[in-house]
């Protein structure tokens, strides 16, 4: 690989790798994302190539195994340039046919195409699908086309002319001025402007500074960085060098968690890539700037995701956060002015500096600029990441590109935000996706996560659920977090069980209070919100436990109880054979019934009773129904109707 | 693990002190936990206080300081797989093994831990065994999945 | 080294920049209750019961002053009905682990805590770090450190640097105060080193 020493010379390269790619030529992406390699990806991968190489049509048809673009549940996808023709759920036996039929004669395969859940209809080209046709993927859309692994793909579609354009058109300033301008909020979570964070750091009198990418996501139910990661390492690794230029700093940081294996892989693939064609190192494109790169990993800690506990990581030490009250940009790693942003906040920068600020001051909203990449998955129909510019309504997300809900439920709430985050209700469905609109709704963006949940969702379990995990991820240093919150779960477990006492709600509330004023870090100050947004939208839920031990959704399991209705069992004993307790008597002809002391609500019953019969109920808060006598429970011909 | 390959994976970090989770990560990584000997080595050679290494040894969870198994199970209870029955998968798992969350079996087979989010969400519950996701599980698949590892 | 003037319980004072507010309070004879605060080590901000009210550009916000550095025209109130409220939390969480340590008792007095309001854990400790951090700091023996994290965060000795260094030294004995440092000694010696 030869440095590219200048400007020209890497544009001079990158025409010649255009010029030798024939656009008219089938190239086969395959997602090599995590999620589809779960679903055999690599099988499919294999197969593509070892068939093509045999049909000896390896010289016109490229192959390559790709980045995610988060359509995980359909996986695993192939896309077909350049008429881009969409596949999903494809295993290697599917190969051969999609080789003769798509590569050879153009003609698609019917019965590996897109299915609309809702529409039925059938989509050819992956921009026909509904999931993807109302979404703006600015930062997401080369996931698919590019080799990740690869620099020249990067190359390929434009990436690092905004390094160039940076390095070599404009002043450090001139980048700082313009990500400013641009009004681009962090992604991380707390949607601090990034333009002023990076003029703090540029400010300080400090000669050594740091640029760090956090990509520890940690929110459950988020994966919105890992696709980045694995797919587009070079769109981070690509603004954190103008974001290290644009500040002064000469080395960066790149912390990823350790439970995304392949996406510390392809960063540090990239990294080496960057490296031999100058990119990173002394003297880039001949601008007199130095920079370095590092890559950390996490160590399996999610406090580690918070910007002080993070750069105590990063020096060697527990992830305890420090206090903010000299913000990090002055003093942060090593005790140096540090800018530390979130992955999708690093990789939106050279689109904004190739586009200008105002293109992406021209998406959005007045408070929120630009695409946001969220995480759309729970009881939802298409689920995956989904891309859209700030203001889109809760319910165009959801219901448009989401699908709606499966299985004929209804929608209940959706949880943004992560562990800081809260719920929305329905009427608040109609929210514009925004920094400060949802955190007046009592919920957050934070990085991305959009969990949807439906009428079986206890909104009581979740918060117990969000207080557990925070529990067992509090670093444990002040107080309020680590006793507050293990006050809290403690009562919340006991609610969910039927234990819950008058005076149990004001408790959580001023231990609420406690955690939110008086925590060292963001973990315990933003832990109580899933609680609070609950009981905001959901009281009812909480005092049906507290007083009348029911559970509303009829999921806690303590308070409910199963029984089969003798005017629907058939007596066909499917539920008396799983049941891992043998608490369902019953015979060939002798309607089944469960008994309620050695039952141990696990739902088996209810999960095997055939549906045409549909004889298992779940009931919570009411006295269980008599079971029929005896002799009532006898099937006689006459009664048999199916 | 001898020291003479901790000496190896110390030196290529340059001894420095604020690689001590990177070092870590490596001895765990090839050597599957990290016998008290070594942590002591690194103690030494890093010149760091070994209360602060073993604090760390405890207060990160990818960490062991005791063997593990030949085949490590992590079950994703991230809200995505809660929500869509997470906690079924593992009582099914811990069922079939015998071990709760951070034990080993007495065969040093398998070794099970939660994890809060693999980031395959949308293939919900999740289920990782040597690496490996195993994705849209349920209780009876689980089982199969489990069966095939020997 | 700069003048910083500013206004803690309606008394103005001038302090040196770079002090924290905990500092200029005991230098002006203003008391702010403190658990894990010790002169000789650095501030911890751990145990925020020195948690006080701080008007800055018009903004109140709750900071903890054994940490927050001072600054001009800023307004310190180190008592208030919400101050009052978040410690009174505090000391009955901490006394859910130690109901009989002196100091939890005395500071329970003061602003109305209840003993029984928490469930109680069976572990006496109320992490405030002393030991730990006095051992390190000052003894620089590393005797004794931390283990785990949150709830399951614990003081452990190191058996072969205790059987060494404790028996001569004890200095951060004192410090405890639940005594549960004594106890978790002589528990580890009677394993390892009787």
């Amino acid at each position: 690989m030869a440095r590219l020493n200048t400007p020209e010379e890497l544009d001079h390269f990158r025409k010649e790798l255009i010029s030798k790619r024939d656009p008219k030529n089938p190239c086969i992406s395959i997602c090599a994302g995590a999620g589809c390699v779960a679903s055999g990806a690599a099988d499919v991968i294999q197969a593509f190539k070892e068939t093509i190489k045999k049909e000896g049509l390896a010289a016109t048809v490229d192959t390559k195994g790709t980045g995610c673009p988060g359509f995980c549940e359909q996986g695993p996808i192939v896309v077909i340039y350049p008429d881009e023709i969409c596949y999903v759920q494809v295993k290697a036996e599917d190969v051969a046919e999609i080789i003769e039929k798509t590569i050879k004669e153009n003609i698609p395969v019917d019965r590996l195409l897109y299915k609309d859940p809702v529409t039925g209809e059938k989509a050819v080209k992956e921009s026909d699908i509904a999931f993807y046709r109302s979404q703006e993927r600015n930062v997401l859309c080369n996931n698919i086309k590019i080799d990740s692994r690869n620099i020249d793909d990067y190359l390929a579609i434009g990436g690092y002319t905004a390094l160039a354009k940076a390095l070599g058109d404009m002043s450090a300033l001139d980048v700082l001025e313009t990500v400013k301008q641009s009004n681009l909020r962090g992604r991380g979570g707390a949607g601090f402007p990034a333009g002023r964070k990076w003029e703090g750091s540029r400010l300080a009198a400090d000669p050594i500074k740091y640029v760090i990418v956090n990509a520890d996501e940690g929110d459950p139910g988020a994966f919105m960085d890992r696709a980045l990661l694995e797919g587009n390492p070079h769109s981070i690794l690509e603004g954190l060098i103008i974001g290290g230029y644009a500040i002064g700093a000469h080395e960066g940081y790149f912390y990823v968690r350790q439970e995304y294996p392949l996406a510390v892989e392809n960063i540090h693939l990239a990294i080496q890539q960057a490296r031999e064609y100058g990119l990173i190192g002394e003297n880039i494109l001949d601008s007199g700037f130095d920079f370095e790169v590092f890559v950390h990993q996490g160590a399996g800690a999610f406090v580690c995701g918070e910007s002080t506990a993070l750069m105590t990581s990063l020096e060697g030490k527990v992830g305890e956060p420090r206090p903010k009250y000299i913000r990090s940009n002055l003093k942060g790693l090593w005790n140096h002015p540090s800018v530390l942003n979130n992955v999708e906040t690093w990789a939106n920068v050279p689109l904004i500096i190739n586009n200008g600020a105002d293109w992406f001051a021209s998406i959005g909203t007045d408070s929120s600029k630009g695409t946001k990449i969220f995480s759309l998955v729970g009881k939802i129909a298409n689920t995956g990441l989904v891309e859209v510019p700030m203001g889109m309504s809760l319910t165009d997300i959801i219901f448009k590109i989401g699908g709606g809900i499966p299985n004929g439920k209804a929608f209940k709430a959706v949880q943004t935000g992560g562990p800081s985050g809260g719920c929305i209700p329905a009427e608040k469905l109609n929210l514009p996706v925004g920094f400060d609109e949802l955190t007046q709704a009592g919920s957050m963006m934070g990085s991305g996560g959009m969990i949807v949940m439906d009428e079986d969702t206890c909104m009581v379990d979740v918060a117990r659920y969000f207080i557990a995990f925070l529990t067992e991820e509090s670093c444990g240093k002040c107080v309020p977090c680590r006793e507050g919150l293990r006050q809290m779960h403690r009562i919340l477990t006991d609610i969910t069980q039927g234990k819950g006492q008058a005076g149990d709600l004001e408790l959580l509330e001023e231990l609420s209070e406690t955690a939110v004023e008086a925590s060292l870090c963001a973990l315990g100050k933003s832990a109580p919100n899933p609680f609070l947004s609950t009981l905001r939208y959901f009281r009812e839920e909480y005092e049906a436990h507290i007083n009348e031990k029911r559970c509303p959704a009829l999921s806690c399991r303590e308070l409910v109880s199963y029984t089969i209705d003798p005017q629907k069992c058939q007596a066909c004993m499917i539920c008396a054979r799983k049941c891992p307790v043998d608490a369902i008597d019953g015979g060939k002809r002798k309607i089944h019934i469960i008994d309620q002391e050695r039952c141990t609500r696990c739902g088996t019953c209810l999960e095997v009773c055939p549906p045409r019969f549909n004889a298992v109920t779940k009931l919570s808060g009411e006295p269980i129904p008599e079971p029929p006598s005896e002799e009532a429970r006898m099937i006689t011909k006459k009664s048999k109707k199916e | 693990m001898d020291f003479e390959r901790v000496d190896q994976i110390i030196d290529r970090y340059n001894g420095e002190e604020s690689a001590l989770l990177q070092i870590m990560l490596e001895i765990q990584s090839e050597n599957n936990w990290l016998p008290k000997e070594v942590l002591e080595r690194v103690s030494k050679k890093l010149a760091v206080p070994l209360t602060r290494i073993q604090h760390i040894a405890t207060f990160y969870k990818a960490f062991s300081l005791v063997p593990k198994g030949r085949h490590k199970i992590h079950i994703c209870m991230g809200t995505a797989c809660h929500v869509r029955g997470a906690a079924r998968v593992l009582e099914k798992v811990e069922d079939m093994t015998g071990i709760q969350p951070g034990e080993t079996d007495l065969d040093l087979k398998f070794s099970l831990e939660t994890v809060n989010c693999l980031g395959c969400c949308a293939l919900g519950p999740v289920m990782e065994v040597d690496g490996k996701v195993h994705g849209k599980m349920s209780p009876v698949k689980t089982g199969d999945a489990l069966e095939t590892y020997k | 080294m700069s003048q910083i003037q500013f206004e803690i319980d309606g008394k103005n004072v001038t302090a040196e920049a770079g002090m924290t507010i905990l500092e200029v309070a005991q230098q002006e004879g203003i008391y702010i209750p403190t658990l894990c605060h010790h002169e000789k080590l650095e501030p911890y901000g751990g145990c925020r019961i020195c948690i006080v009210e701080v008007e800055e550009k018009g903004w109140t916000k709750l900071v903890v002053a054994c940490v927050f550095p001072v600054k001009n025209d800023i307004r310190v109130q180190t008592r208030s009905p919400k101050v009052d409220r978040i410690r009174k939390t505090i000391i009955e969480l901490l006394m859910a682990h130690a109901p009989d340590s002196p100091a939890l008792v005395e500071l329970a007095e003061t602003y109305g805590a209840q003993t029984n309001r928490f469930v109680k854990d069976p572990s006496f400790c109320i992490h405030c770090g002393l030991c730990v951090r006095y051992c390190a700091e000052v003894a620089q023996k590393h005797a004794i450190g931390f283990v785990d994290r949150g709830i399951h965060k614990e003081i452990s000795f190191n058996p072969e640097i205790a059987a060494r260094e404790c028996n001569d030294c004890k200095e951060c004995f004192p410090l405890c105060p639940t005594s549960y440092l004594q106890a978790v000694f002589v528990y580890t010696q009677s394993l390892s080193f009787p």
